[in-house]
């Protein structure tokens, strides 16, 4: 026990959690935290917007399977934080929000800069706290990394009046808080295990479906070793991308409204369907009716609310994806036998067919671009997206090899995710390239995390597939309102390679794929960000698609 | 089929935790008909008993959104015969003569009600029961002038000397 003030508690509190970064701006109400954190070993990322040090902690923590920090003031500088932990909410993302707040004779008053982020963040949390006493925050903080980064994984928010940041006391910090109402890791019911390895060993067409639970709960081998025992495909959700190696001759990319063509169509086919670690969201399912409409379901997840929450399964097993898989596999290779099937044979032929096809393009192909990436990255280098046709288009055809390293706003569909989010990835893993695939309307919504980039020497490439238009949008009005173009037209402003000059950035346009080639492999020897900006057609559509609400047999290419 | 369920949870007794679980009922779109909440047998307990409305797999929905708060250390659908179930109501009624106060009284008679105020003018009618028992009573009374009702939605607690509570 020892005698400090609030804040001072609460930085050691972070040291004990082995923080090592928080992304975030000061302001009045958290002024001492920031200056306890000066006499800290733990760096702070300035970010120019909430927003993005909320997605910098969230990028963080995805890239590198920690729960990342974020900090911000009261009142304005917490709503700024919303969406990104809305974000991370979504996503299953572990991300532990700081904000400070009025002090506490003044909460209720509509004191400057007050709002109610404890009420605000509420439905977007797993949990939040908000300490009215020194001894408290301690425990607070233990609790607070604890909830974030077990059972399903969410932000948690830790809000701090100003008097108790300042106010000094002893601090006990062996004291423990307690959550007696949370179950952190469910073990899987074995009597259900065995029923599903039973439906599995008699299936003729079986498929698994993997989501970000696979990437949650490190299920990776488990997860190859289990497919190549049923020699059963793989689709995987937009959060699953990268838990699969996507260049594995069972993997059949993503499923659902821009998935690929052979996914969407043998899920569609599937007789029992193995759903793990997903949440069978809508941009998944397609029309939910008609969802692999002849498969016995299967559904493994950690979050017991998700369990017939969308679907009716067959069996619902609540539990993390490694355990789950782990005992199916124990069960299940006493009793296969690798053959080679109807259904396997069916899937080589059509894979193959289905994969060599790219409509062509006025101009730079996108998905042309994006084979080309892969070949010039390396396997470890992280690749985040932005939201829209970049995302569909970096979905589709960026083919993710290794875990964590796609890393895209899937759940919240959050626009301006990407680039900061690409900052959060850089500073988890220095030593690998990280690429933000942005479209043009998307950067402009966190661009001014060039400056952080720049000032904290965080040297990330940003890719903007530049179509001068909200693409998605456009895209939607082209096929489904006749045309008609509401609001989506950005002009040709600003010049992306002037405005990151001017940042201190390098800025490059390239006018052909060849020179995309040459210009991306210079960018990974800089040691500065670069900006490449793709000028690209603005009637290029993400193909295939299906339309929302419609069954993904009905694809459009 | 659609009909009531009750749900008995216990919850930590703390501030802010009746917001964040009736927050939740909104968000997920669930259609409750009634909350009671209050101390429960131990003191850093609170027992809450929802009536929610819809089909049996709202219920189990909502026993699992119930259960992810992490206030929320257990929830359970009680089976309405295995358990009592109860709600008060205090009615407030207008009566203007002593042949209309008279006959309300018959009625709180018949209902097993009490009075627990009266006035020149009007009396409060305390009445313990199911909630169909409430809403028959406000039925028939319906031709006095009813000034006002406050009713404590449905509680209730398993019968026998099984129990739902903490660790089982």
């Amino acid at each position: 026990m020892s005698r400090m003030s609030g804040a001072q508690a609460l930085i050691k509190a972070l040291e004990k959690e082995k923080v090592e970064v928080i992304f975030g701006i000061p302001g009045g109400q958290i002024m001492p935290i920031y200056d306890a954190l000066l006499d800290s070993k733990i760096r702070h990322v300035l970010a120019r917007h909430e927003q993005s040090a909320a997605h910098m902690a969230d990028g963080y923590a995805r890239a590198s399977n920690k729960a990342g920090v974020c900090m911000a003031t009261s009142g304005p500088g917490a709503t700024n934080l919303v969406t990104g932990i809305a974000t991370a909410y979504l996503d299953s993302s572990p991300v532990v929000a700081i904000t400070g707040q009025v002090p506490t004779s003044q909460i209720a008053s509509d004191a400057f800069q007050e709002a109610d982020i404890i009420g605000i963040t509420t439905p977007i949390t797993k949990y939040n706290f908000q300490p009215r006493s020194v001894e408290e925050i301690p425990k607070i903080v233990n609790a607070a990394f604890y909830l974030a980064s077990t059972g399903r994984r969410t932000p948690v928010l830790i809000d701090i009046p100003r008097d108790v940041q300042s106010e000094i006391k002893k601090v006990d910090f062996a004291e423990k808080f307690i959550i007696r109402g949370y179950k952190a890791s469910p073990k899987p019911d074995p009597l259900k295990i065995k029923k599903a390895a039973e439906l599995i060993f008699k299936a003729d067409k079986p498929f698994i479906l993997a989501g970000g639970g696979i990437t949650n709960s490190n299920a990776f081998r488990e997860l190859k070793e289990l497919a190549e025992l049923l020699m059963a495909p793989v689709g995987t959700t937009l959060m699953g991308k990268g838990c699969f190696p996507e260049d594995h001759p069972l993997s059949l990319g993503m499923v659902g409204m821009h998935g690929t063509k052979e996914a969407n169509y043998f899920i569609m086919k599937a007789d029992v369907l193995l759903a793990v670690g997903c949440r069978f969201s809508d941009r998944t399912t397609g029309k939910l009716e008609e969802f692999s409409p002849d498969a016995k379901v299967i559904h493994i997840d950690i979050d017991p609310a998700e369990m017939g929450k969308k679907r009716d399964v067959d069996l619902d097993i609540v539990s993390s994806a490694d355990k789950a898989i782990d005992a199916l596999i124990e069960i299940l290779k006493q009793k296969m036998k690798k053959k080679e099937s109807k259904w396997q044979k069916r899937i080589k032929e059509l894979k193959d067919r289905f994969r060599n096809e790219i409509n062509d393009s006025k101009g730079i192909s996108p998905p042309k671009l994006l084979k080309l990436l892969r070949e010039a990255l390396p396997l470890e280098a992280i690749v985040t997206t932005e939201v829209g046709q970049n995302q569909m288009w970096a979905a589709l055809n960026f083919k993710a090899i290794k875990p964590r390293t796609f890393i895209s706003s899937g759940g919240f569909g959050c626009m301006g995710f990407g680039f900061p989010a690409a900052i959060g990835a850089k500073v988890a893993k220095p030593d690998v390239p990280v690429v933000d695939i942005a479209g043009d309307g998307s950067f402009r919504m966190t661009e001014n995390s060039l400056a952080t980039s720049i000032d904290e020497n965080i040297p990330v490439i940003v890719v903007i597939l530049n179509n001068s238009v909200l693409g998605m949008v456009a895209q939607w009005q082209r096929l489904f309102y006749n045309r008609r173009y509401s609001a989506v037209n950005l002009g040709d402003n600003p010049d992306f390679v002037k405005l990151s000059e001017s940042y201190g950035a390098k800025g490059k346009r390239i006018n052909s794929l060849d020179e995309f080639t040459d210009t991306i492999n210079k960018a990974l020897k800089e040691d500065v960000t670069t900006v490449i900006d793709v000028p690209i057609d603005p009637e290029e559509n993400v193909f295939p698609m299906v339309p929302a609400g419609r069954s993904l047999k009905e694809i459009i290419e | 089929m659609k009909k009531t369920f009750i749900i008995t949870t216990l919850v930590e007794h703390k501030p802010g935790v009746l917001s964040k679980v009736s927050s939740m009922f909104w968000r997920r779109n669930f259609n409750i008909e009634s909350i009671a909440i209050g101390a429960a047998e131990r003191k850093d307990l609170a027992r809450m008993t929802i009536a929610v409305k819809g089909e049996e797999r709202d219920a189990q929905r909502l026993i699992g959104q119930l259960e992810k708060l992490v206030d929320v250390l257990k929830a359970t659908i009680l089976n309405p015969e295995d358990a009592v179930i109860r709600e008060l109501a205090l009615i407030k009624i207008r009566t203007a003569n002593s042949r209309i106060r008279s006959d309300v009284f018959n009625y709180v008679e018949a209902f097993r009600g009490r009075t627990v105020d009266l006035s020149p003018e009007s009396i409060i009618v305390e009445l313990v029961g199911n909630r169909s028992k409430i809403d028959a009573f406000l039925e028939l009374t319906k031709k006095f002038e009813i000034l006002e009702v406050s009713r404590t939605g449905e509680t209730a607690l398993l019968r026998g000397p099984g129990s739902v509570k903490l660790n089982d």
